[in-house]
């Protein structure tokens, strides 16, 4: 009797924190189920091979990757930088990348063009030198989204870095690795998970991103019209459409996520 | 001389101020409480740490010399370092691990893993190479971490605590392997301690620092037998006698025979400390089995205690009070039977 | 004594309070009750000027109102109020919106439409393109911007080209007006296809050019006091304010026309 009821109570959860833990659940899911109440569900395979919606669905799907591609090579070593190294002005650089995640992102938008923009700084440097203009192109689609999303995988890297024992990479230099391989054989192996769980929250920021595309690269179908994008503007007129392409895309995102985390987990659990 | 430093290094309110020489071959123990500076001198030596003032030079070469404006990186530094919890790569396997340093240093993949499964024969672990460290024990992941510290072929071999995080039965037998390599390492030596055995078992000489400064410096007998300082007289008082075991007996390689608690075989090393060695002016009655006649030939007083140094068949060290010492009108010269308990010996495997 | 005349005209229809008068001050009031509490008005985003300023005017002759405005896309606006928003009034910009309130029975009476606005063209300052009329939105070399067919902008630049037989080619689709005239105001499109009114209320950075066939695509504002409205008496004395010669000449100052 004594034993079974230890064991039920190693296993159970403190009421003090399940009862929270409850709310936070029904509070996250609560709303999806209210998608899923609304769904119409006859609908649904109209809805789903319409034109429009497979082209916003693959537009999303590859400027999210292509702008997490880009938060992971230009991310990574900045966080490396904010982490490990000892410049000067550190702490400002730090609160500086943390400015895409408190500014609205349609202000972001808008910042974005005060650069890139034809009439932008850097932008009108491009058109008149190269005849390149960014706004309303799928590159635009993929910088607004790196813009807002990077931020996400700055700060995950970062922490994980933090975390990681940094006498590894002490023990890689007495090995004679410099610090180019130190990085390359120990430091980026070792916060892979990080990397990894960072990679995940800026694809799935850059996937529901909003303000900032459709600021800076404007919306149409096939070139910068994205999920969300096609989901406001389904919501101006045909509410149902807009509750039928949210769970697309909210389908297709967890599909991805779950695929990827079975992956990587099977990898990580042969290696622990 | 291979490796001669003189750090001079301030860590907050320690200033350390340490010169140091080490031949081929040869390997220095550096013995001291937590915080002494001990690991700060092993730093620096490994570039990990720019000193504040002095130099360190290996086989004539300029690591550090902050006259000159002189500081190599760790990795253009030829040398191999060991540490306390091992830090062997989690995610590499065990001949990668190895073979790490001779990758770094232009060795083709192939070339280097063939090596390091060289390496890992000599420490016995052949089988494990294609093992994670997390799957090793302790005492085969510190074997693991020595293999690759030696397989860059260092000219400076460091090792910070190599056996402090093993249990003591693992380090009985890590530090018996651990004494054969460094046996047959060319370059020189320095090794961290907090252990006296340690630094009686491996050194061949034994720098005792304290607050940043060398305390005391010599072979380990040396100064084992003439401690200048209380903290010395504590920390290296031991009597250190090789032998072979047979059963619950050693003979040792000077003569003798030394009655031990547990069953031994093969080549062993006997360590007796000076306070559990009794003095008697006659052969005491009801002998406990390690009874031997000696002669006084050296004693130095330390706080409350004497050392006395003993020599005969088995040569020891014991610690007397300062009041018996008087009592039984003790001189250099004089005869005496000294008895240990079989349960206060320890014995090693060497 | 004026503005216990504008109460007294209220449900009437189309009484507007004499605007000359409408420096006399603010001691009425005391016929049939004077206006206390808050008016809540939900309208269309076009109307944030001119309603700011009659909410203002309504407040000075009733101090004891407080008007608060919900400036959003008509469509938003609807949304809320059929999932219960608490409003007094709906200034939609389109019929439409207003009948999906209308068909919920959230109306108070027959929506009245008390303004319109038609599409212009709206060009950066200086008109660097040289954009004359709705042809060039045919000219490929352009960025152009036009709002998206969902919301009514986009819809009634839909119905102009058709009328005119123009087969534009816009590099984007905004999601509102608003968006569409931050990209001509930034330099960053030629040419949008916005309402008269934001051209007149986006200043001098922004330069407006009407078109005949904007006549196909009239725009009607119509305007409702809500069945639930928590203040009735101040809705429907802010509706007729709006219907009033007064509101006529203030809608008509921020660009807006007649029906």
């Amino acid at each position: 009797m004594r034993r079974r009821r230890a064991r039920g109570g190693q296993g159970s959860v403190p009421v003090p924190l399940l009862v929270p833990a409850v709310v936070a659940v029904a509070f996250l899911v609560l709303p999806l189920v209210g998608l899923l109440v609304r769904t119409p569900w006859s609908e649904l395979g109209s809805q789903l091979t319409a034109p429009g919606v497979g082209q916003a669905l693959r537009l999303s799907l590859v400027s999210a990757s292509l702008a997490t591609a880009v938060s992971l090579v230009l991310g990574v070593p900045l966080a490396w930088v904010l982490a490990r190294s000892r410049i000067r002005g550190r702490g400002v650089l730090r609160a500086l990348v943390t400015v895409p995640l408190v500014l609205p992102p349609v202000v972001g938008g808008v910042a974005l063009f005060l650069v890139l923009g034809r009439q932008g700084i850097v932008g009108r440097w491009l058109d008149e030198a190269f005849g390149i203009t960014i706004p309303f192109t799928t590159t635009a689609v993929v910088i607004a989204e790196t813009f807002v999303a990077m931020p996400f995988l700055v700060i995950s890297v970062e922490g994980a870095l933090r975390a990681a024992d940094a006498r590894y990479e002490e023990a890689a230099a007495t090995l004679g690795a410099d610090r180019w391989t130190t990085f390359r054989r120990v430091t980026l192996p070792l916060v892979a998970p990080g990397i990894a769980a960072g990679a995940v929250l800026c694809w799935a920021r850059a996937l529901g991103e909003f303000g900032a595309t459709i600021t800076f690269a404007g919306n149409f179908p096939g070139t910068t019209q994205t999920m969300p994008l096609a989901v406001y503007l389904a919501l101006q007129r045909d509410p149902e459409s807009a509750i039928v392409l949210s769970l697309v895309l909210l389908v297709v995102s967890l599909a991805t996520l779950l695929l990827l985390r079975g992956r990587w987990l099977g990898r990580a659990g042969a290696a622990p | 001389m291979s490796l001669t430093a003189e750090v001079r290094v301030q860590r907050g309110p320690l200033a350390v101020e340490l010169d140091v020489q080490v031949a081929d071959g040869e390997v220095l123990a550096v013995l001291g409480p937590n915080g002494a500076g001990k690991s700060t001198l092993l730093r620096v030596l490994a570039g990990l740490l720019a000193p504040d003032g002095g130099r360190v030079e290996v086989d004539g070469e300029p690591w550090d010399d902050v006259a000159a404006g002189v500081h190599l990186p760790p990795h253009r530094r030829r040398l191999g370092m060991v540490f306390q919890d091992h830090l062997l790569f989690p995610h590499l396997t065990v001949t990668d691990n190895v073979a790490f340093g001779l990758r770094t240093r232009g060795a083709g993949r192939r070339e280097a893993r063939a090596a390091a499964a060289g390496w890992l024969a000599r420490v016995e672990l052949a089988d494990l190479g294609a093992r994670r460290p997390a799957q090793l024990s302790g005492g085969q992941a510190q074997r693991v971490a020595l293999a690759r510290a030696l397989a860059g072929e260092p000219a400076l071999l460091l090792l910070d605590e190599p056996l402090s995080a093993l249990d003591a039965r693992t380090r009985l037998t890590v530090r018996a392997e651990l004494r054969r390599h460094l046996g047959a390492f060319p370059g020189s030596t320095v090794l961290v301690t907090h252990d006296p055995i340690d630094a009686m078992a491996l050194a061949d000489r034994v720098l005792v620092v304290e607050d940043g400064m060398v305390v005391q410096a010599g072979p380990p007998a040396e100064v084992a037998r003439r401690p200048r300082t209380d903290y010395v007289a504590r920390l290296v008082g031991l009597s250190l006698l090789p032998g072979t075991g047979e059963g619950t007996t050693v003979r040792l390689d000077g003569g003798g025979r030394v009655a031990v608690a547990e069953e031994t075989a093969g080549p062993v090393l006997v360590a007796v400390r000076p306070e559990s060695v009794a003095l008697w002016p006659q052969r005491p009655d009801g002998s406990p089995r390690n009874t031997w006649p000696v002669v006084l030939t050296g004693a130095t007083p330390h706080g409350a205690t004497v050392r006395c140094e003993l020599a005969g068949e088995v040569p020891l060290l014991a610690d007397v009070t300062a009041a018996s010492f008087a009592e039984m009108g003790l001189a250099p010269g004089a005869r005496l039977w000294a008895t240990v308990k079989a349960s206060e010996v320890a014995v090693y495997a060497r | 004594m004026l503005a216990a005349m504008l109460l007294a005209g209220c449900g009437s229809g189309d009484d507007g309070g004499t605007s000359g008068g409408r420096d006399g001050g603010t001691g009425g009031g005391a016929v049939g009750g004077d206006l206390t509490g808050t008016l809540t008005v939900f309208a269309a985003a076009s109307l944030t000027g001119v309603f700011t300023d009659l909410g203002d005017r309504l407040e000075a002759d009733h101090p004891d109102l407080d008007v608060q405005f919900n400036f959003a896309g008509s469509s938003a606006l609807a949304t809320q109020i059929t999932q219960g928003a608490p409003a007094d009034v709906f200034a939609s910009a389109n019929t439409g919106q207003m009948n999906v309130v209308a068909d919920a029975d959230l109306a108070d009476g027959e929506p009245e439409v008390f303004t319109a606005n038609v599409l212009e063209i709206a060009v950066p300052a200086g008109n660097p393109a040289d954009v004359t009329g709705l042809a060039d939105f045919e000219r490929e070399e352009l960025a152009l911007a036009v709002c998206a067919p969902e919301v009514p902008c986009g819809a009634a630049a839909e119905d102009v080209f058709a009328a005119a037989g123009v087969t534009a080619r816009p590099d984007t689709q905004e999601e509102d007006v608003r968006a569409a005239l931050t990209k001509v105001e930034l330099g960053e499109v030629d040419a949008a296809l916005v309402y008269a009114t934001d051209v007149a209320a986006a200043g001098d950075s922004v330069e407006g050019i009407s078109f005949p066939e904007a006549e196909d695509a009239v725009n009607d504002y119509p305007v409702c006091v809500l069945a639930d409205a928590p203040n009735p008496a101040a809705a429907r004395a802010f509706v007729e304010l709006v219907l009033s010669d007064e509101g006529r000449t203030a809608l008509a100052d921020a660009g807006f026309r007649t029906p």
